[in-house]
């Protein structure tokens, strides 16, 4: 335990600041944005369509002390029922079209939408369109923000939820 | 490099294969073909892959086997003139060869005689008499509604299923698992994959050798370094291109950091899955400063197009030489104090031993890979056996422990960050000065070339052929990952649902390199 507290103690505040695209966004106005839209922090169902997994370590990266996700009250969920943002990486197999095409259904309203990377935005390297993909995440459900890059880095995909969450009207 | 031919009283005629990897090549008919692999394994050996190809505008359909014995690699081909294609059924011999054989029904129809036959890669997006990567085949549009998979019941009193899945309660891949349960004890545990399946093979047909190393690299993103240089080893293979040293350790370098970089994020997750938050919070860090020094020095977190057929695409400086070597003394310290914390942690240890157990016996008799593999007593690993060129000159030991659960798998993977660490200083003090590319040279037309490295998770293979004019004919990416999930359904046999996370974890396997 004092090992812990010692590399804890050791290791610091590594936490950095969100990275702003505007001016007017700081953290404390996405805190009030956040809590306009959706009454509370926000919480993140993330979908894998069918994605290559690159884009998932990069989702991952936003739990990391460095970005603290959690800090900025963003969270991920385990259920679309709890959650305010589907965050989908394609591109959609058409053996994920049913199964995304359920998890928004079951997203209670207002729901957000933001497509991850080149794949979930228009299918990638993995094409428009075969016979076992449908290409980008806005072939099977609405999208509201897309994410591009390959994969789109942590700063990237925070910036998109940003942007996302700022968009909204109140009380949508 | 052995040069005894193997099994001479098989009358079978070996062939030596061009390229980077020490293999030999046959061609068999059925009887054979069942032989060679009965050998093998009498001797020792595993399958690494199998696949199928459409060749009728030449010879027919044909069956791709790629097995491992020894030092070597031996590739076989079973021709098949008939338009209903039958192979002998390998999976009595090889436990793994069951999923692979289901797969090269779904996508070319040519079909194992015997063994399980129900569909694998195939849902629903395509119909049960189309076959997606044969030549002209016309898959109809839209997707036609899923068919029930038929999934092996467990009756008894008490016994009930738990569905999990596509869509999973945490940041990973899509697919299905089946669980019969009494209370919270698991009798069996049956995985459904393919969710993932996107037409990778069937969109490498036709591309050129330089554009396909793109779709290579994204067959599974966190092996993207591994996938790239089988993929650009085979290319060069089929070839006769002569990879440049330079070109070859800067390969290296970035392979050791793909696995130190996933070894770093297995290690945090799970600890964090049998509770150790501050697992997760300290290697996700580490983690990170790893890949904040590629973007660094490869201008990008993860490199994805950092090889390319015939070398790489960007030199690395002596000031990027200097950010590496600095930023591995540091991270070297920080791993020293962190696997002091995690050995003596109790509580994690408590979980972590026994749990997820894949004792020495199971594993050779599964053929399980990779990091897997050498946590059930399998002293396996590519870098030491093939040997391909530049870790010829590293002397790597494979990493091995006995007890097959998830303290095991834990402990391979701190013992192989270490080795990377020791790796990446000695491609970087033995650095060669010199090109980092070469030209492809004329492709040797009709032949089957074959490319592998180990990577993080376990020896990746790829096997190709291409045209005169340089297009891919047929390009077959295989993911260690096919070898390992069968393990997993034994691994959690016995232990409680809540363990899952963790044993799952502790495997961490891929879905799309396995869906294709």
């Amino acid at each position: 335990m004092l090992k812990m507290l010692r590399q804890i103690i050791r290791v610091g505040l590594v936490t950095q600041a969100p990275p702003v695209t505007d001016p007017s966004l700081l953290q404390t106005r996405l805190h009030e944005d956040i809590h306009r839209v959706f009454g509370r922090a926000l919480c993140i169902r993330h979908v894998d369509a069918g994605s290559c997994n690159g884009c998932e370590l990069e989702i991952h990266a936003l739990s990391n002390p460095y970005y603290n996700l959690e800090g900025l009250g963003i969270k991920f969920v385990a259920s679309p029922r709890h959650a305010d943002a589907l965050l989908v990486t394609g591109p959609v197999s058409r053996h994920m079209a049913q199964a995304l095409q359920r998890t928004y259904d079951a997203t209670p309203e207002p729901k957000l939408v933001i497509a991850v990377g080149d794949c979930g935005a228009c299918g990638g390297v993995f094409g428009e369109s075969s016979y076992a993909s449908l290409g980008g995440i806005a072939q099977v459900i609405p999208v509201d923000v897309t994410v591009r890059g390959c994969p789109p880095s942590p700063t990237a995909l925070l910036q998109g939820i940003l942007s996302a969450v700022q968009r909204q009207p109140a009380g949508r | 490099m052995k040069t005894t031919t193997p099994f001479a009283e098989l009358d079978v005629v070996w062939t030596a294969m061009p390229g980077a990897l020490p293999a030999l090549r046959a061609d068999v008919g059925a009887v054979q073909l069942s032989q060679v692999c009965q050998c093998v394994r009498d001797d020792g050996g595993r399958l690494v892959s199998l696949w199928g190809e459409d060749r009728r505008n030449q010879d027919g359909f044909r069956l791709c086997v790629v097995l491992e014995l020894g030092e070597r690699l031996l590739v076989v081909e079973h021709p098949m003139h008939s338009d209903v294609p039958s192979y002998p059924d390998l999976s009595a011999i090889f436990p793994s060869a069951a999923r692979l054989q289901r797969a090269t029904f779904d996508l070319l129809g040519i079909r194992a005689l015997g063994g399980d036959a129900r569909p694998w890669l195939r849902h629903c997006a395509w119909a049960a008499d189309t076959f997606p990567l044969r030549g002209g085949a016309v898959v109809a549009a839209g997707t036609p509604p899923r068919e029930p998979y038929p999934f092996i019941p467990v009756e008894g009193d008490g016994v009930h299923e738990i569905a999990v899945g596509p869509v999973h309660a945490g940041t990973i891949e899509p697919g299905h698992f089946r669980f019969s349960v009494v209370g919270e004890n698991v009798l069996r545990l049956e995985a459904h994959l393919g969710y993932t399946h996107k037409g990778i093979e069937k969109r490498l047909e036709g591309m050129t050798l330089a554009d396909g190393i793109a779709l290579a690299a994204r067959v599974s993103g966190d092996s993207t370094i591994a996938f790239a240089w089988a993929y650009a080893m085979a290319a060069e293979a089929l070839t006769d291109t002569p990879v440049p040293p330079r070109a070859l350790a800067l390969r290296a370098l970035l392979l050791e950091r793909e696995r130190l970089a996933n070894h770093l994020g297995d290690i945090g997750g799970i600890g964090n899955d049998a509770g150790l938050g501050f697992g997760l919070v300290q290697f996700s860090r580490l983690k990170e400063d790893l890949l904040r020094v590629n973007a660094e020095v490869w201008a990008a977190r993860y490199p994805m197009d950092a090889l390319m057929p015939g070398g790489v695409r960007a030199d690395l400086t002596p000031d990027g030489a200097q950010r590496l070597l600095d930023s591995m003394a540091s991270m070297e310290t920080e791993l020293r104090v962190l696997r002091d914390i995690y050995d003596n942690h109790a509580g994690l240890q408590d979980r972590f031993m026994g749990a997820g157990c894949v004792t020495p016996a199971l594993a050779q008799q599964l053929g399980v890979v990779g990091l897997v593999a050498r946590a059930s007593g399998q002293a396996q690993d590519w870098r030491a056996s093939l040997r391909m060129p530049p870790y010829a000159g590293s002397t790597v030991t494979p990493v091995v422990r006995e007890d097959g659960d998830v303290a095991a798998r834990v402990d391979v993977r701190f013992d192989e960050a270490f080795e990377s660490l020791r790796l990446c200083r000695h491609f970087l003090a033995t650095m060669p000065a010199g090109p980092i590319r070469a030209q492809l040279g004329q492709v040797r037309t009709g032949h089957l070339a074959v490319g592998g490295v180990e990577g993080w998770r376990g020896p990746v293979l790829v096997g190709l052929r291409a045209s005169a004019d340089g297009r891919i004919v047929r390009c077959h990416p295989h993911d260690p990952s096919w070898h390992n999930w069968p393990a997993i359904e034994h691994a959690i046999m016995g232990n409680i649902v809540p363990d899952f996370p963790l044993i799952n974890k502790s495997f961490n396997l891929s879905y799309s390199g396995h869906d294709l």
